[in-house]
């Protein structure tokens, strides 16, 4: 046991400050979102606004309202927020200058990510929801991107076309359909309106196994925008049995370091009773365990 | 001007946590030491100055308290500052020109252990703009930091490379708080405290104390073989805000030491009060102090630091190495203030 007591103890004075006319009124004016600074004796505009510039000359009368923006001069990114930190999630302390001063702030920039910080980065002032007439009426300040966003909505109905509801319904049964073109024997899966070998339209209707070769794949293992997917995931080429034309699947059921091309592949398929005029009614192809196709057989389809 | 010199000095080691003392309880050994190295008592002392800040031990008035280490009745000639024990040696130095007296007592502590000194630093700032805020101490240096890198002045490499020779150098100090081996590539692995401040590139917090005494012309030499001359000692200090300075340049420091002589022939080595990596840079830089200066010997403030004691102890160790003939001329620094807002040079010298 130790000799020495030990208590905790709080120290705290609740003193208040004169704020003056210069530092009076910015903090006033930040009460009601307006940003502004102090002129100087020889024209600088000084924000945070000052009594007497650095030559320690008194600074003017006269305040500018300033754009609440500015320039990241230098910065330092907290990953973990000490107590009191105006923020308690990571965040970056930086000197910004204000936009027409010619002086630098002190205060936070609420950028979630220390990527996005970089000295001579431009941003912008966001305000506290109560203000009370102090420094941090500002909230922080946040990067402002030189793009604004632009999407593009637009609504439709969409039509398959002959060819591709009859593919479609084929699958809300079971089935996978294609179209042959009767002179040269190929047949499309899925159904197109002519082959374009010929120029001869595909309109006779065959059925085709669901059980085919894995032609060729790629093993997905980054993320991106809109991904579906946890990667890393198998997407492959598959030929089915009396096609010609390789659909496209997910590869599943087998160690992604023993999939090879040539393998010979099956549909697993959703229960029937989930089944729509999808090709999702195939959740992925897996190996049937038969032997590899030669690769002769399959080459022209690469 | 009359001559003053450095006569002894005396610290306590820098630790982690003395836990078990007051303020007079720390000051009394350092006190007692410094002056019992040269045959002196308290009665002795022409005037006794202190520097220390009471927010460190959270309690007013603490300095009051530190003055029941000394000897003070009958009534002493006493001072204090709450800045570091450096400036009250400047304070010393500069009553000691009244003429009326020939020695002086300067001491100072620092118990940094019981509170948040970072937090604490944050009272530095402008109250109006900065304090609100919180910008505690390390993140102001960070800035500081960031700002050498982007103007292509310093790699976060070189601040790790001053830091593994601080703390090499601070091996043959048996006061130094951190020292020993220590690899670059591992400090650069370390997580940033805040950005581009890792732990290591920052000081320990430590608790400490140290005291000085100051003599005058023929009483010096009475005392000592060989003291330690002061031949020049100036501060100088900058705006308050940190965005009215360039971050990456001390003026103050370069000023005071031309003011202080050092351009009228060559220092052994220096002690810079350089409490960041960086700072060490900046200050160099500044004052021009090249690869034939040995920097801190010692360690400096990135091997020990004890808040109030650090730049005193600078002087100390600058001078004892003059006092055991070790050295010839040296600069002794300590800053004062938020990113090295102030700056006090002195040149030592022995005969």
């Amino acid at each position: 046991m130790s000799e020495i007591l030990s208590a905790p103890y709080v120290l705290e004075y609740t003193y208040t400050r004169s704020t003056g006319p210069v530092v009076g009124r910015f903090l006033e004016s930040l009460r009601y979102e307006v940003l502004e600074g102090v002129k100087t004796a020889d024209g600088r505009v000084l924000c945070p606004p000052l009594e007497y510039d650095e030559e320690g000359e008194p600074t003017t009368d006269e305040f500018v309202q300033l754009r609440p923006s500015g320039t990241v001069k230098t910065w330092s990114w907290v990953p973990e927020p000490r107590k009191g930190h105006p923020f308690d999630r990571p965040f970056a302390w930086a000197l910004i200058q204000i936009d027409g001063a010619d002086n630098a702030m002190v205060h936070a920039v609420d950028a979630q990510n220390a990527k996005r910080m970089r000295t001579g980065m431009r941003v912008r002032l966001r305000w506290a929801d109560e203000k009370h007439g102090t420094i941090r009426d500002i909230a922080c300040f946040e990067p402002m991107a030189s793009y604004v966003p632009s999407p593009v909505h637009l609504e439709y109905d969409v039509n398959p076309g002959k060819h591709y509801s009859a593919y479609l319904r084929g699958l809300q049964e079971g089935k996978l359909i294609g179209g042959r073109d009767p002179e040269a024997g190929k047949v499309y899966v899925p159904p197109r309106g002519a082959d374009p070998m010929t120029g001869n339209p595909t309109n006779e209707y065959v059925e085709v196994p669901d059980v085919g070769v894995l032609t060729t794949f790629t093993i997905i293992r980054i993320p991106f925008e809109g991904q579906k997917l946890t990667p890393p995931y198998c997407f492959g080429a598959i030929v089915l049995d009396g096609a010609d034309s390789p659909i496209y699947h997910l590869i599943s059921g087998v160690p992604h370091d023993e999939i090879r091309m040539g393998m010979r592949v099956r549909a697993k398929w959703k229960p029937q009773d989930e089944w729509e005029t999808s090709l999702e009614n195939i959740l992925y192809f897996e190996p049937t365990g038969e032997p590899d196709a030669p690769f002769d057989s399959y080459k022209e389809h690469l | 001007m009359r001559d003053v010199a450095i006569v002894s000095f005396s610290q306590l080691p820098s630790v982690k946590a003395i836990d078990a003392t007051d303020e007079a309880e720390l000051v009394q050994p350092v006190t007692a030491n410094a002056m019992k190295q040269v045959g002196l008592t308290q009665d002795d002392i022409g005037f006794t100055c202190s520097g220390s800040t009471d927010y460190l031990p959270g309690r007013p008035f603490s300095f009051v308290a530190a003055v029941d280490g000394l000897k003070a009745w009958p009534p002493i000639r006493e001072s204090h500052v709450e800045m570091d024990g450096a400036f009250a040696l400047y304070e010393a130095w500069v009553r000691l020109m009244h003429g009326d007296i020939d020695t002086a007592l300067v001491f100072s502590f620092g118990k940094s252990s019981l509170g948040s000194v970072p937090d604490i630093l944050n009272l530095q700032n402008d109250p109006y703009y900065v304090q609100p805020l919180g910008l505690d101490s390390i993140s102001a240096a960070a800035l500081q930091a960031q700002a050498m890198i982007d103007a292509g002045r310093a790699t976060e490499r070189d601040f790790a490379e001053i830091v593994a020779r601080s703390r090499k150098n601070a091996i043959d100090n048996p006061n130094a708080h951190i020292k020993g081996d220590f690899s670059v590539d591992e400090m650069l692995e370390e997580p940033y405290i805040s950005s581009p401040l890792r732990k290591s590139f920052c000081p320990p917090v430590s608790d400490s104390a140290a005291a000085i005494v100051l003599a005058v012309g023929d009483r010096a030499k009475e005392l000592v073989k060989r003291p330690a001359w002061i031949r020049g000692i100036d501060h100088r200090t900058e705006p308050h805000a940190l965005g009215q300075r360039d971050l990456t340049t001390s003026p103050s420091s370069k000023l005071a030491a031309e003011k202080a002589g050092l351009v009228q022939g060559k220092v052994d080595l220096a002690e810079l009060h350089a409490p960041f990596a960086h700072q060490e840079l900046i200050l160099r830089e500044a004052m021009g102090l090249g690869d034939e200066v040995s920097i801190n010997p010692s360690g400096g403030a990135l091997a020990a630091n004890s808040l109030m004691t650090a730049g005193l102890i600078r002087f100390g160790e600058a001078a004892s190495r003059i006092l055991s003939g070790d050295a010839t001329r040296a600069l002794a620094h300590t800053s004062n203030g938020v990113c090295l807002q102030h700056n006090l040079v002195a040149i030592l010298e022995g005969e």
